[in-house]
């Protein structure tokens, strides 16, 4: 297209400015208008109204016993049934649900976080900065997450949930920084990174303004995946007694608990792990609707 | 290829020995074999409790770096020490290794051969039923983690005794039974009635896994030159598929394999831990609770000489199938 033309063009359009379409409200545009995006986004905010609005309309608190219930089927008066203890199952599953849900995103953004700085700067200065933090990327990939988290857990204690998300996240960037650090390889190379870099601006500046904004798709894609990881590292962990500690709940301790007397009371174990596997199903159908928003080039996973 | 592999095996033995000392420091750090004596009746005196944790290099007072010396020594000759009942850790983890080993093989090779073909097969009829239905069915395993899938499982099967067979067909604790009176088939049955579900409950997330990333591959590959070539020179389609699409498509799956293996023993762990196996997992969880810094120390190792076994074998597998690497 000629300049002439780019003039035309601006006349036919009757005068009024054409301005171009951001680039937010394209990749939302693409979102929603996927079905998975739109399950995914629906049922996640639900799982977040019922999360914190619940508990506002339970006549319950989590803290309650009803002594003259024991072990109750759901009810009217218990939706959720009871526990051995009395304690309602609704009101205790969602602040399971709210503590999951917290500590997921949390671990996910600081992880997410964590991925984008190692991995760009990695990318950026190669060299023996590339050698040492590829190396301490392998090395925390050689022992099992799992293990070095449950290893620590004597060190959380009770009450200190955000130490967990901290030491959650520390174990869960790895992989992403790997992928990062080969974008930001190509990224380096593009003109203007290298304009920044011959006016002078210092190499960390460049990389927090132009390097890592250049790959916040990936980024934002990974941070939704990586939630979903959180969550589920988190459950694992708590089931076993090593991640949120009581009186804390969460989806982990309420599963083991629930696991243990789910033979004669289902309702303590199929409604936590319903809410499970629906909250982590819907934040990976986001995660994948996100992914092909910002890449329509890809192929389509459905 | 040799200078390759040799350089290779360099680095992972560094890797191996930093990630085992990492693990260890962690382990002594964090875990307190003195709280075991904390709450016996009637209390031991302080000077014994000192003289046990010290004749089994657990004690806190000695300076950390010393007692890790202490342990790497053994380490390099062998030995890794003694747990916190007094046993030789060698001993207990020769014994459960071959439960753990049984499982993982049975589970990875179950989960990945099934899932690559799964995500084969999905791929040679995109968007067609089987397609999405394995695409549907994956994306909710995928959401499901293996502790809950395990008891899911432990449920159902309880139920399907009880009301389908009413007898136990499905055995969900343990990896035999103890004391049982058969013949060899008998025995061979038994084995299997309790491998079904830990089995399962392993391998479906690693076929939901393989499934999603051979359909991917399979699917930029299906279209490339080389299988219409492959197709112009006379190949049925299903040879052309299974010739050169497949073993194309399986080189990247091949690296994933490496990514996927820690995820494999941790959710061996969980299977075990869940279903009663007296395997390495299992006693991972057990002594952090028991405060055995030696025996967490021992399996961290083993864990990682896994993983980078796992690593390994993807290299060459990688090799064996992409001739380019091989030049």
């Amino acid at each position: 297209m000629t300049l002439s033309d780019e003039e035309l063009a601006e006349e036919l359009t009757d005068g009024t400015a054409y301005r171009a379409p951001s680039r937010l409200r394209v990749v939302t545009g693409r979102f929603f208008r996927s079905t998975q995006g739109r399950i995914g986004f629906a049922v996640l905010a639900l799982m977040f109204l019922l999360a914190f609005a619940g508990p506002l309309v339970n006549r319950w608190s989590y803290t309650d016993k009803d002594l003259t219930a024991f072990m109750r089927p759901p009810s009217a008066d218990h939706w959720f049934g009871t526990l051995q203890t009395g304690s309602d199952v609704f009101a205790v599953t969602l602040r399971g649900m709210q503590k999951s849900l917290i500590v997921g995103l949390l671990a996910a953004l600081v992880s997410t976080a964590l991925a984008a700085v190692v991995g760009a700067f990695a990318g950026y200065f190669r060299g023996w900065t590339e050698r040492s933090l590829t190396w301490l990327t392998d090395l925390l990939l050689v022992l099992p997450a799992f293990l070095i988290l449950a290893i620590i857990s004597p060190l959380f204690g009770s009450g200190q949930w955000v130490v967990f998300v901290i030491m959650l996240a520390l174990f869960l960037w790895m992989v992403t920084s790997k992928i990062v650090r080969g974008m930001a390889i190509s990224v380096k190379e593009r003109e203007f990174v290298q304009a920044a870099r011959y006016m002078g601006v210092p190499p960390v500046r460049i990389i927090f303004r132009h390097v890592i904004p250049n790959l916040s798709s990936l980024l934002i894609v990974d941070a939704t995946l990586n939630v979903s990881a959180a969550i589920l590292t988190e459950t694992s962990l708590s089931y076993f007694g090593f991640g949120i500690q009581p009186p804390d709940v969460s989806f982990g301790t309420l599963i083991a608990d629930g696991s243990r007397t789910a033979v004669y009371a289902p309702w303590t174990f199929w409604f936590v792990a319903g809410l499970l596997v629906v909250t982590v199903l819907a934040v990976n159908l986001m995660g994948d609707a996100l992914r092909d928003a910002f890449d329509p080039s890809a192929k389509r996973s459905r | 290829m040799a200078g390759f592999l040799a350089r290779r095996l360099l680095n992972y033995a560094v890797l191996i020995v930093v990630a085992a000392s990492l693990a260890y420091l962690l382990a002594a750090i964090a875990l307190d074999p003195r709280s075991n004596y904390a709450d016996r009746t009637p209390k031991p005196p302080a000077t014994v409790v000192d003289a046990q944790l010290t004749a089994l290099n657990l004690n806190d007072k000695t300076p950390l770096l010393q007692r890790y010396a202490t342990w790497a020594g053994g380490v390099l000759h062998g030995d890794f020490g003694k747990s916190v009942a007094g046993a030789s850790v060698n001993e207990d983890l020769k014994r459960r290794m071959g439960v753990t080993f049984r499982l993982v093989m049975l589970g990875l090779i179950c989960g990945s051969l099934l899932g690559v073909l799964l995500g084969a097969a999905a791929a040679v009829r995109q968007y067609g039923w089987f397609d999405r239905l394995t695409t549907g069915v994956s994306f909710v395993v995928l959401a499901v983690p293996v502790v809950v899938l395990a008891n899911i499982l432990i449920l159902l099967a309880s139920w399907a005794n009880f009301r389908l067979f009413d007898r136990q067909v499905f055995l969900v604790s343990g990896e035999y039974s103890v004391g049982l009176e058969a013949g060899f088939w008998g025995h061979v049955v038994d084995r299997l009635q309790h491998l079904i579900l830990p089995t399962v409950s392993l391998s479906v997330g690693l076929i939901a896994v393989f499934s999603r990333y051979q359909r991917n591959m399979m699917l930029d590959v299906i279209g490339a030159d080389f299988v219409r070539t492959a197709l112009a020179k006379g190949l049925s389609r299903r040879q052309a598929l299974t010739r050169h699409a497949l073993r194309t498509a399986l080189i990247p799956v091949m690296t994933y394999f490496a990514f996927t293996f820690g995820a494999l023993l941790t959710g061996a762990t969980f299977t075990e831990k869940i279903f009663g196996w007296h395997g390495l997992g299992e006693q991972l969880i057990n002594s952090i609770f028991t405060n055995d810094v030696n025996t967490v120390a021992a399996i961290s190792f083993l864990a990682a000489v896994s993983v980078l076994c796992a690593s390994l074998a993807s290299d060459l597998l990688h090799a064996a199938l992409d001739p380019r690497v091989r030049a």
